[in-house]
């Protein structure tokens, strides 16, 4: 097991978000965390992150509690990709990227190693953006500038790599590509991976496991037949559906009836 | 080893360093007496005692190297400001410093405190004003101990506002020769009779470079925003600390001594990220290289004009370093 999250509770200030949550996530896990708007998603990707402290509960990551763990001990071992990658257009593609070599970076080294270097190339080569590192980040599309954050955030090296929307505001042709990296990263770099996604039919396609959160707790958690049933996704949705069972694996699609409100 | 080394941009480094010194040699023959380029190396290595020597080793050199102090400790305090508030426009001056220290100067000019201090007075009477108004900002901006950016930013502006309408008030109830000395002041200037002072500044200001180029990588991971940084291991509470202390003493300490000389921090940031790019370890060592070539020239500008008069230093980088970076904002192809 690489995560254990025993009953956290975290928001903001005295907002709370998440409450008595509890999720174990083994070693070479493919795992998406689904919800409405507000459910906490990307609270509960924070909360794992360490970026929002825990109020209540605890997080062990391979075995040790998190806070034993250094800031970068953790980012050698965990790479987070969040929603705001699009501030930096001054970076080149390549220093962009190696910039995920931070984390090793002696406390008197100026310049990168040829190393971090190589990782960095690697990380472009397995992305596919290898033609594009030269050019400015302000110049390249939204998906381009997906795969450049996932390139930067496999250049750390990690074992457990955390998403958070990879795939929002892409178009399908860009989903695919990244949803398709990412489960050749999981199959053959045995990279455990939990991604906060909105858009189900992906989830259900591309995820071994969902979690499906509502209202800051876990509703349902399971393969993605067990979790999208009618009967939870118009619980947690307040929305009519119906579901419809594909060739893949039998993953379940769901389809929204609109103008039915529950 | 590493390609990224052999990227082109590092050659910046190259360039302004030989522009720095021919700007040196150049401000150094202009003025008043001008000596060729020629004489000026042959009075550097055999001219001990002649006139010339001692124009060029007490009057020119000096402001010389208090120019290089300042335009590059000013730089460097704008590119770590622009990089931690991921915001062009701020500059050291817009964190309330520079208001702080001219408070701190009017001040003293009117109760009368540079009989007590000698020449020291003003300096530190302008760093007192400077590094206390900055605190007042920092502590304001503080909340359990998270240091707020955003909120830092919307101080620091209130804080210069209310900082220069106390100087107006002090201006208003002031006597001539007072309001004389308080304009002039502000007005910024190279000027500086104490040498041991000018060599205390330049050696701050060359510490504030190294401190900063430590931190160059840290920077790098903060420019992309607070939660990346975190993710990538960097102690990001600490660092805004440390970022906002460093800027903060590197720029009341030139200011106390300068005066006030805008555009600099500003500017010369801006620009070399448009040359340079994004990565803090060149943006920072050619900042302050082209912050000590900008600031020698528009001084050296300012002695020659219009000789024997003096133009006011920050009247000239306000009007050339505004002028070039419009050009430079309204050149086709380039996007901020």
């Amino acid at each position: 097991m690489i995560l254990e999250i025993k009953d956290i509770s975290s928001g903001y200030g005295r907002r709370m978000v998440l409450t008595g949550v509890s999720l174990r996530i083994e070693r070479g896990e493919f795992l998406g965390i689904i919800g409405p708007n507000g459910s906490g998603k990307t609270t509960l990707l924070r909360a794992i992150s360490g970026f929002l402290p825990l109020v209540k509960g605890h997080i062990t990551f391979e075995g040790r509690g998190r806070e034993q763990i250094t800031r970068r001990e953790l980012a050698q071992k965990m790479a987070v990709v969040t929603q705001s990658s699009d501030q930096t257009p001054l970076f080149s593609v390549e220093e962009f990227v190696v910039l995920g070599r931070l984390p090793y970076r002696g406390n008197l080294q100026f310049m990168e190693t040829t190393r971090d270097v190589e990782v960095a190339e690697r990380a472009m080569e397995l992305t596919g953006i290898g033609h594009l590192k030269k050019r400015m980040m302000g110049e390249l599309s939204g998906g381009e500038r997906q795969l450049v954050s996932v390139a930067r955030a496999i250049a750390q090296e990690p074992r457990l790599l955390l998403l958070d929307e990879p795939t929002a505001h892409l178009d399908i042709g860009h989903q695919v590509q990244i949803m398709d990296l990412l489960r050749q990263l999981n199959r053959e770099h045995s990279l455990t991976i939990v991604m906060v996604l909105h858009d189900l039919p992906l989830a259900s396609l591309s995820c071994e496991r969902l979690v499906l959160l509502n209202q800051g707790r876990v509703r349902k958690i399971g393969r993605p037949e067990a979790v999208l049933t009618r009967g939870v996704i118009e619980e947690v949705y307040k929305i009519s559906v119906n579901i419809m069972k594909t060739s893949l694996k039998g993953r379940p699609l769901i389809l929204p009836a609109l103008g039915k409100v529950v | 080893m590493a390609a990224y080394r052999q990227t082109a941009r590092w050659g910046w480094i190259g360039y302004l360093t030989m522009l720095l010194v021919l700007v040196a040699l150049f401000s150094l023959g202009v003025g008043g007496v001008h000596i060729p380029l020629k004489k000026v190396i042959f009075l550097l290595t055999h001219g001990r005692g002649t006139p010339d020597y001692t124009i060029l080793f007490t009057v020119r050199l000096p402001r010389i190297l208090l120019g290089l102090a300042v335009g590059g400790g000013l730089a460097i305090a704008g590119v770590v400001l622009q990089g931690m508030f991921r915001n062009p426009l701020v500059e050291p001056y817009t964190l309330g410093i520079s208001g702080g220290a001219a408070l701190g100067v009017a001040l003293n000019i009117v109760v009368g405190g540079r009989a007590g201090l000698g020449l020291f007075s003003l300096p530190l009477s302008g760093f007192a004003g400077g590094v206390g108004v900055m605190a007042v900002v920092y502590l304001l901006s503080t909340r359990v101990a998270m240091l707020k950016l955003s909120r830092l930013l919307l101080i620091g502006v209130m804080a210069s506002f209310i900082t220069s309408s106390l100087i107006m008030l002090i201006m208003a109830m002031t006597r001539t020769e007072d309001l004389h000395g308080i304009i002039f002041w502000i007005m910024g200037s190279l000027q500086e009779p104490n040498i041991a002072l000018i060599w205390v500044i330049l050696a701050i200001s060359l510490g504030g470079l190294l401190c900063a180029l430590f931190y160059a990588a840290d920077l790098n991971a903060l420019s992309l925003g607070e939660e990346e940084a975190f993710h990538l291991g960097v102690k990001v509470e600490r660092l805004k600390k440390v970022l906002f202390f460093l800027s903060s003493f590197v720029t009341g300490c030139c200011v106390s001594v300068s005066g006030i000389i805008g555009f600099v921090g500003l500017i010369v940031p801006h620009l070399l990220r448009l040359l340079v790019g994004g990565d803090h370890r060149i943006l920072i060592i050619t900042s302050y290289l082209a912050g000590a070539v900008f600031l020698i020239l528009c001084d050296t500008l300012a002695r020659v004009i219009m000789p024997p008069t003096e133009l006011p230093v920050g009247v000239i980088t306000g009007l050339l370093g505004g002028g070039v970076f419009i050009y430079a904002l309204t050149r086709k192809g380039v996007s901020l």
